[in-house]
């Protein structure tokens, strides 16, 4: 397996800041006798968007689901907020799982309840807020932030795929996470919805001053959100750079996801 | 992404026996840690209890019915057509509906909270709710426990009623026998003996049923084919659960109450 790193400029170094939010060092995972993550290294920066790009099963999902404890890692190191995730008591993991946002490929909004219960969901039992007026508030503004609030009262069976994006991406952010990861925000989307969903997580970067872990195979999402991409192949990443950078690369692996871009 | 590797079976079932003790203590550890969702609880109550009324009811009325129209010619054969009742409210009240009952909303019930948590892990539902920060268990778990626990009992004490009433209808099909009578002949029949180990067992009945669709459901696999899996293993299961549960009450029962 080809292990070439490519270093590209770093165009963003000056507007994302330094402090490392994310830190990962030789992070492995196996499921039997598969290895999915053989040796990931990574660091992601405050107000930094990352993009992973890589094939179907090279483990980048895996990959964030370590990073918010969903899975435990076999070996490596994970520290967010300089904390080992590992190591944490459940009740330090609730307290970690506040300050990151995931949004699933699918919404994964939960369907017995209206897009407004929905976003009150992680305000009254996670924020345990109490007063009606503030909640109000926080959910109007969140389905604002993504173009939704005619929807506030519709049952996720009753929205779009895009909409149902939409949908997760403001119950991420209602909580005001310090990070937001994405599983293929885009996945089966058309290519203007894609575009918008995009625009849509690079407008959330400025605005909440997030860092993010964009998991994708949509070059265009890339193009849009990432300040700086990783490529992943066979559970370690062979590629880091801009996208800009990474798209001269003569990688064969690279080359192929660059394949189609003009 | 993940492969499946072969695991012996006795290693299976022996995993499956440690991932039940572990979710049964689980689930007792939410109930008495952070807030309890009653509001999900009511709702929960409601599906569970009031949306189970029409097919219970429904049963028990037919039960009652058949119950009296197949003991009558056995009775009369005897020469005790008025024990009818007596024999009627005892067995129905003691073992017949309570089973019944139970095995309808272990059909009705489990499947359809093993189906929904089923299809909340395979969209991810589960995983968002854990992510999150919120705690599924507390909100999932233990309302629907909690829910089937209580409903099963009161469900069954309505579907004893409706029962006993169909019987009677039934009684008049054939012979002329007041209201007033027979409701007599039946209260003084059954005693504390006879209706208190019965609750007792459905309280019993109704936890088993939620623990096995809450337990199912939490641990499908992800796949659509997993939802039917869930439901219909938890269907199974907790019917096992109850035949168990009233062999044991049953032996029970004999020893304390008909020695």
């Amino acid at each position: 397996m080809a292990e070439e790193t490519v270093k590209t400029g770093e165009k963003n170094k000056a507007k994302t800041g330094n402090e490392v939010v994310i830190a990962i060092k030789g992070l492995k995972k196996s499921f039997g006798k598969k290895h999915v993550l053989k040796d990931i290294n990574l660091e992601v920066k405050r107000s930094e968007n990352v993009v992973v790009l890589g094939r179907s099963g090279t483990g980048k999902s895996v990959t964030i689901q370590c990073i918010v404890g969903l899975l435990r890692p076999d070996g490596g190191s994970l520290k967010v907020f300089g904390d080992e995730v590992a190591e944490m008591s459940d009740k330090e993991l609730k307290q970690l799982r506040i300050k990151i946002g995931f949004l699933f490929q699918s919404g994964a909004l939960y369907d017995s309840m209206t897009v407004r219960e929905n976003l009150e969901f992680p305000l009254t039992r996670v924020l345990k807020l109490k007063d009606q007026g503030e909640i109000d508030k926080r959910v109007e503004d969140a389905l604002t932030s993504v173009g939704l609030l005619e929807a506030i009262d519709k049952l996720p069976s009753d929205l779009s795929g895009g909409m149902r994006k939409r949908a997760g991406l403001a119950r991420t952010i209602i909580v005001n996470p310090e990070i937001i990861l994405y599983d293929e925000p885009t996945t089966g989307l058309d290519p203007i919805t894609s575009r918008e969903i995009s625009d849509l997580i690079l407008s959330i970067q400025k605005k909440y001053k997030t860092s993010s872990i964009i998991i994708t195979h949509d070059m265009e999402c890339a193009r849009i959100a990432a300040d700086r991409m990783l490529i992943m192949d066979d559970g370690v990443f062979i590629a880091e750079g801009t996208f800009e950078g990474l798209h001269k690369s003569k990688n064969k692996t690279v080359e192929a996801f660059f394949k189609d871009i003009l | 992404m993940a492969e499946e590797i072969a695991i012996p079976g006795w290693k299976k079932w022996l995993e499956g026996i440690g991932d039940q003790v572990e979710f049964f203590f689980k689930f007792f550890r939410n109930i008495f840690t952070g807030g309890f969702e009653w509001s999900e609880f009511v709702r929960q109550c409601y599906e569970i209890g009031y949306r189970s009324m029409m097919l219970v009811g429904i049963t028990s009325f037919i039960m009652g019915v058949v119950l009296i129209v197949q003991l009558r010619p056995t009775l009369v054969a005897f020469g005790a057509a008025s024990m009818l009742p007596k024999t009627l409210s005892v067995s129905f009240i003691r073992e017949i509906g309570p089973v019944i009952i139970a095995i309808i909303c272990a059909g009705k019930i489990a499947s359809s909270i093993g189906a929904e948590l089923g299809s909340m892990k395979v969209t991810e539902q589960l995983d968002a709710m854990e992510v999150s920060g919120a705690n599924p268990l507390q909100y999932l778990v233990v309302t629907r426990i909690l829910a089937t626990t209580i409903m099963v009992p009161i469900l069954s004490v309505i579907g004893d009623l409706i029962g006993l009433f169909g019987g009677f209808l039934a009684l008049n099909l054939r012979d002329n026998m007041s209201f007033s009578l027979y409701f007599t002949k039946v209260v003084g029949s059954i005693d504390f003996s006879d209706f208190l180990p019965a609750f007792v067992k459905t309280i019993f009945f109704g936890f088993a049923i939620g623990f096995v669709g809450c337990y199912k459901g939490f641990h499908s696999n992800k796949g659509t084919e997993s939802v039917g899996i869930a439901a219909n293993s938890a269907v199974v299961t907790a019917s096992l659960w109850i035949f168990v549960i009233d062999a044991i009450a049953v032996q029970v029962t004999s020893l304390l109450f008909y020695k």
